[in-house]
């Protein structure tokens, strides 16, 4: 691992291959994100990633790592570029987090709370998004979907089942199950499956486990996300070695 | 030498489709109060029962969103009189749990609450015209009147408020820091 870049003047090591946000995770350094996740192939769709790299915008979670690369990432204007997609994303879906039982371990709200986001600034579009209780375990609420795909990615590549698809362009893409009837009961989803535990919004959820731990012990509660992610790299490292 | 004390800040408050809930949390600022007091003076507020905003108001605090004709008389009064405008709540910020009516058509909502649940007497839709119209959605108010600055939470903290007044007031610009950035 002999080879370096610079992250806001820190330099990085990294080994052939590796992302610039792996490298940095590896560092300490926290890099916003919602649809990347270490253990799944990178989607490049949320762009709260977005790194400076030689001066060029470009997603720390699919540009790899090459060594004399010069990146900003902690700037107040890329911090601000990134408010404004957290901020597009609030008002494009309908995020209630007083009444959201994912609040205080939701990732868009810690994000939210990482960048400063003091309102959604933009009018928001109180979209129709009617929710899918069919399933006898788990609920479906699409009104809070911020189509990463993470759930589509570990049904197909872990569970093998390919029970989730994005569908549609643009504004109007959605998250659908795939079963004739629309209806999640009708799929072979259970709730073992690696999809039913990877939502970082409150879309998939258990049902009968509602607000289960208290106000002021949740995981956002009790420290920031960018402490809890970096956290989170050192113990999956640590359990992978 | 000049003993003229400088002139208390006169801040207005008002609940538009909120709960009340803020204004409660504001009341948690507890002994801090006192301090407060000596820089400021309330003006129209729940607080005072003053009905109008006086002209040359300082600060105006919103809670609630909008869900009629006279929420959004009420709020363009304080973006008139008020230099400084701060919505504070979820229901003011992203129109909270109000808002969540907006995926139902009005005329079906007036029509349950009205012709269809048990226990009305004559099951009539109020048309009084003293009653402010309801709009067809709720609206958080920064998509009518521009806001200066805004408290999150349901309700935000006693603390959170108490930091983004005494930061205004000592002349810094507000910050919430982890803990009392909230929008629960």
């Amino acid at each position: 691992m002999s080879q370096t870049f610079t992250l806001d003047g820190l330099s990085i090591p990294f080994t052939e291959g590796e992302t610039i946000i792996q490298a940095a995770t590896r560092a300490g350094v926290f890099i916003p994100h919602l649809c990347y996740h270490p253990e799944f192939k990178p989607h490049g769709s949320c762009k709260l990633c977005t790194v400076k790299v030689n001066g060029r915008h470009t997603a720390s979670c699919t540009l790899r790592a090459a060594a004399g690369m010069v990146v900003e990432n902690n700037t107040e204007e890329l911090n601000a570029e990134r408010r404004a997609l957290t901020q597009m994303l609030f008002v494009e879906g309908n995020h209630f987090c007083p009444s959201c039982e994912k609040s205080g371990h939701c990732q868009l709200q810690a994000t939210a709370y990482h960048l400063g986001m003091m309102s959604p600034h933009y009018d928001h579009f109180f979209p129709d998004r009617p929710v899918d209780a069919s399933h006898p375990e788990v609920l479906l609420d699409f009104n809070r979907c911020i189509l990463c795909s993470l759930c589509v990615r570990a049904s197909r590549d872990v569970d093998g089942k390919n029970v989730f698809a994005l569908s549609g362009r643009g504004i109007r893409t959605q998250l659908i199950v795939n079963a004739k009837s629309g209806r999640l009961a009708d799929t072979d989803f259970t709730v073992d499956d690696k999809a039913a535990h990877i939502c970082p919004v409150g879309v998939i959820l258990k049902k009968r486990r509602g607000f289960a731990v208290p106000i002021g012990e949740r995981p956002y509660d009790r420290a920031p996300l960018s402490e809890t992610a970096l956290a989170e790299a050192v113990s999956a490292r640590e359990e992978g070695a | 030498m000049n003993t003229t004390a400088p002139r208390k800040l006169k801040v207005a408050t008002t609940s538009l489709a909120g709960c009340f809930g803020c204004h409660m949390s504001f009341l948690d600022i507890d002994e801090r109060l006192f301090a407060l007091l000596e820089h400021i003076e309330f003006d129209r507020s729940p607080l005072t029962d003053i009905k109008s905003v006086s002209p040359d108001c300082d600060i105006g605090i919103v809670e609630g969103g909008l869900c009629n004709a006279e929420n959004v008389h009420v709020l363009r009064e304080f973006r008139k009189q008020c230099k400084v405008l701060i919505a504070i709540g979820a229901c003011a910020i992203n129109g909270g749990l109000p808002a969540q009516r907006n995926h139902l058509p009005l005329p079906v909502i007036l029509e349950e609450v009205y012709h269809t649940s048990p226990g009305l007497a004559n099951g009539l839709i109020p048309n009084d015209p003293e009653l402010p119209l309801p709009l067809n959605q709720v609206h958080p108010i920064h998509e009518v009147v521009k806001v200066d600055y805004f408290i999150p939470g349901c309700p935000p903290s006693g603390d959170a408020i108490w930091k983004v007044l005494s930061d205004l007031l000592a002349g810094r610009e507000p910050e919430l820091g982890h803990g009392l950035l909230h929008y629960d």
